[in-house]
């Protein structure tokens, strides 16, 4: 098939979801808390996609991206409570300072520890989130707006399910634009061969830490969706327990396929919501098994697909035409 | 003035002195080989020309300026690409953008030309493509384009290495052993490839090499090291009768 | 300055049952370079049987410490069988993400009503406490035993690896798994071993952590695993002496902080010297940093 072909059908796809999605919101088939349940696995395919350029591209292993999430969440939290009374603009502008905050601190603390490797840097980033954890239960010492450890409250709440799905698809657009480029192919061979890559010219320190940066950047944005999608900011929301939900994301959905990153992270999602329910109509006694049920399923699907479920693929449409002229013609003769 | 100028290169490991005294001109044009038994020091001089060991003392000089102190990165933007012994791709990717990725550092458009997919963006990703076809072309991978590195059988996997060491636009280009697992007809080959490259890319060539057969037929120049000293150096016909290189070949039952 | 010494002792008890969690995270992560996230949910299992054989079987202390050691040393070998194996030769990030799942199964699992339940349990410790004072500084008999007996587990840990088969067998795993098995060394049940003796001694350490701070749940092994693998980490993973040494001074570090600084900012302190350890010496105080061959 022709790709600018594709290239509408994936984009009339993406309009018809809306629609759909929207239809049920609007006759009420999807009520409140399935779509605040819906926003949630918009974000986290904002912040999935963020890790998984971070590990899943550039083979950063990172298990504090919830930090990054709620130094996001904290800090747009903080921007849209303190400047309120321009009402939209700030809110828009506490994305902004979301993603930004994120990404500054991402950078700073990337600098130092992107020099560690593999299970070494796994575990800074582990006591990063740890630090950050603390900082967010002492907070109300900066300002009493964070709240502490009581959680933050008041942040202005986005109730259109619209600001969540949006903002994904073009976080995902730009991350696919950003992953078929140059500066993508770049993270891939820091992941693949870091020798490799410094040999033929590519700075692996500077490589790294713009990965992280962007990644950092994304995990900010999910977290100021976050403060305005829950009444309530908590430091427990953003806990190495959370990091290790996106690291299942990114290794569930495959490493390095942005189409399993979105798929996962939105089945996860609802995977968790639904055996909730399911389990709490069987009886209160049966809510317990929440957890069991959900560590067989990771156990059970990572012994059955260790590459993940998409792992090494990705959705055809997203692939760029460029590249492969050539080739097809080389084929065809 | 040479292309690559080495004087007194030297390198200690922890109290082992691997490398000593190493002395080298290489000028513009020439195929200068390195031979010498195994542990020699040939692959450590080889770290030190592109970058991953710090000499100890000895300076490194490239078309004129000081190399010393710089990252392999750094290197290999100011012209020195290298292969090595064990071959390095980057195994999970396509053939051609292992090849497409050693243009990054020149690929001439920002990460917001990437993201936001500016005109910029893609005419220049328009021409590496092109370029990097052309190269595959040359080395005669452009039907496998599409297929990932560690699908290419092993004599293909030498030929993409250094066809992405090409990619760099090198002038020095080092080979680490590459005809380490050839069999003879793949050697020959080989020295028919490297000759193609040395012409058809206008680049020097140093390389490290086990099979004489190899170094007699390629090299103009060859450079003996034992101990991590240079015990010879010279035309290949001189060196082959140089006592002390058969000494140290023949007397440790190496490779004739 | 007696304060001091008093924390010192409370940090020397600490460290001390870290030292048995931290010795299965490097045993396993030098044969299999496999995070053993379920190893501290092993350790909590090992507290809840020291718990159960002391109180409801009224057993010996000392029987029900080697009844802990059995249970989860089964534990153990079970969860390398049926979650690792299968991965063994697969990504490291999929066992890793498998031990992930084994560790949340053994968390929620032991939580529901019919295994050890969802609540704290605070309980009365078989050993009647005596203390003594010695300069000032406070000792209890509890913390002789617990002394005693990690001494005794570690020489007996020094004698299995340096002076048997199996020990020499561990070590040839741990340096190469192909060359071992060329060596005619059984790879797989040298694993299994492993998985055994680590998990033996995280239990032994749960028994000794309840008598230490008699209030147990089943998410216990969580933080207290985690500050044990930094531990391990923090003195070179895969090294067993490293996991020792990192133990004493995590516990310290945590006591230390608890008493001068904050009880708070525990876990932020001993994180943030991790990070500042592992910045200067990549690979723990006693890990050795290889460079890669090229």
């Amino acid at each position: 098939m022709n790709k600018t072909k594709q290239m509408v059908l994936a984009l009339v796809g993406v309009v018809v979801l809306y629609a759909l999605l929207k239809a049920l919101i609007v006759t009420g088939i999807i009520g409140p808390y399935w779509q605040i349940i819906l926003n949630e696995s918009m974000i986290y395919v904002i912040g999935g996609l963020g890790l998984s350029i971070i590990y899943g591209f550039t083979g950063q292993f990172s298990l504090g991206h919830a930090a990054f999430v709620g130094i996001g969440a904290y800090c747009a939290g903080w921007f849209a409570i303190t400047f309120s009374h321009y009402g939209i603009w700030a809110s828009l502008g506490s994305l902004v300072v979301g993603m930004i905050s994120a990404g500054l601190v991402g950078y700073l603390i990337g600098v130092p520890i992107l020099r560690l490797k593999s299970d070494y840097l796994g575990i800074a980033t582990l006591g990063f989130n740890f630090i950050v954890y603390d900082g967010m239960q002492n907070s109300d010492k900066l300002s009493s707006v964070l709240g502490g450890a009581q959680g933050m409250t008041g942040v202005p709440q986005f109730q259109t399910f619209e600001w969540y799905f949006v903002t994904a698809v073009i976080v995902f657009i730009l991350v696919r634009n950003l992953v078929f480029s140059s500066h993508g192919r770049a993270f891939t061979a820091i992941r693949e061969n870091e020798t490799a890559a410094d040999v033929v010219g590519i700075s692996p320190a500077r490589t790294k830490i713009m990965a992280f940066t962007v990644g950092c950047v994304l995990a900010g944005l999910g977290g100021a969706l976050y403060a305005h999608n829950y009444p309530y900011v908590n430091p427990d929301s953003f806990t190495f327990l959370e990091s290790i939900n996106y690291l299942i994301i990114v290794v569930l959905g495959g490493m390095g396929s942005m189409t399993g990153t979105v798929i996962t992270a939105v089945g996860w999602t609802f995977l968790l919501e639904v055996l909730r329910m399911f389990l709490s109509l069987l009886g209160p006694s049966f809510i317990n098994l929440r957890g069991v049920l959900y560590a067989l399923i990771l156990i059970v699907v990572i012994i059955l697909r260790p590459q993940g479920i998409f792992g090494g693929m990705e959705a055809s449409f997203l692939v760029p035409r460029i590249g492969r002229r050539k080739s097809n013609a080389a084929a065809g003769s | 003035m040479p292309l690559l100028e080495v004087k007194n290169l030297g390198i200690n490991f922890g109290g082992l002195r691997a490398v000593n005294k190493f002395d080298l001109d290489i000028q513009t044009g020439e195929i200068v080989g390195v031979i010498g038994p195994n542990g020699a020091g040939k692959t450590t001089v080889f770290n030190m020309l592109s970058g991953y060991y710090r000499p100890t003392d000895g300076t490194i000089a490239f078309k004129g300026r000081t190399m010393n102190g710089l990252r392999p990165f750094q290197v290999a933007q100011r012209g020195i690409a290298r292969t090595f012994q064990n071959i390095r791709l980057f195994p999970q990717i396509s053939v051609l953008d292992n090849v497409r990725i050693a243009f990054h550092p020149r690929a001439g458009y920002n990460m917001l030309d990437s993201i936001l997919r500016t005109p910029r963006f893609k005419a220049r990703e328009a021409e590496l493509t092109g370029r990097a076809m052309n190269l595959l072309a040359v080395f005669g991978l452009e039907d496998k384009a599409e297929i990932k590195a560690n699908g290419l059988p092993y004599g293909a996997q030498r030929r993409l290495e250094i066809a992405r060491a090409m990619a760099v636009q090198p002038d020095l280009l080092l080979l680490d052993e590459p005809a380490a697992g050839m069999n003879p007809a793949e050697v020959q080959q080989l020295v028919e490839l490297v000759r193609f490259v040395k012409e058809k890319f206008d680049v020097t060539v140093l390389l490290i090499e086990h099979q004489m057969g190899l170094v007699m037929n390629l090299c103009e120049r060859l450079v003996v090291m034992d101990f991590g000293e240079i015990i010879a150096s010279g035309l290949p016909q001189e060196v082959r009768e140089n006592p002390k290189v058969l000494e140290a070949y023949l007397g440790r039952g190496a490779v004739a | 300055m007696v304060t001091f010494f008093q924390q010192v002792v409370n940090g020397l008890q600490l460290g001390l049952v870290y030292a048995l969690i931290a010795l299965g995270y490097t045993m396993v992560y030098g044969i299999i370079k496999l995070i053993n996230f379920a190893h501290g949910d092993v350790f909590m299992v090992g507290a809840f049987m020291g718990y159960i054989g002391f109180t409801f079987v009224k057993l010996p202390w000392p029987v029900a410490l080697v009844m802990a050691l059995i249970t989860c040393a089964v534990i153990g070998v079970i969860n390398e069988r049926l979650v690792y194996r299968p991965l063994r030769y697969a990504a490291k990030i999929s066992a890793l993400i498998s031990a992930i799942g084994a560790s949340f199964f053994i968390e929620y699992f032991t939580s529901l009503n019919f295994v050890f339940g969802p609540n704290y349990i605070s309980y009365t410790p078989p050993i009647k406490e005596i203390t003594w004072i010695i300069g000032g500084v406070r000792i209890t008999d509890i913390q002789v035993v617990i002394l005693v007996t990690v001494a005794a587990f570690l020489a007996l840990l020094q004698l299995l690896i340096f002076r048997t088969k199996l020990g020499s067998a561990m070590r040839t795993v741990s340096f190469d798994h192909d060359a071992a098995r060329l060596m005619g060394v059984d790879v797989d049940r040298t694993i299994s071993f492993t998985f055994f003796v680590g998990s033996g001694l995280a239990g032994i350490g749960g028994v000794l952590f309840g008598f230490a701070y008699p209030e147990i749940w089943t998410f216990l092994g969580v933080m207290t695993g985690l500050k044990a693998f930094i531990a391990a980490v923090l003195g070179g993973i895969g090294i067993i002496p490293g996991a020792v040494l990192g133990a004493l001074i995590m516990g310290q570090v945590e006591i230390m902080t608890a008493a001068y600084i904050s009880s708070q900012a525990r876990d932020a302190v001993a994180f943030a010297i991790l990070i500042i350890v592992l910045l200067i010496r990549p690979s723990g105080i006693l890990g050795r940093n290889e460079p890669e061959k090229i």
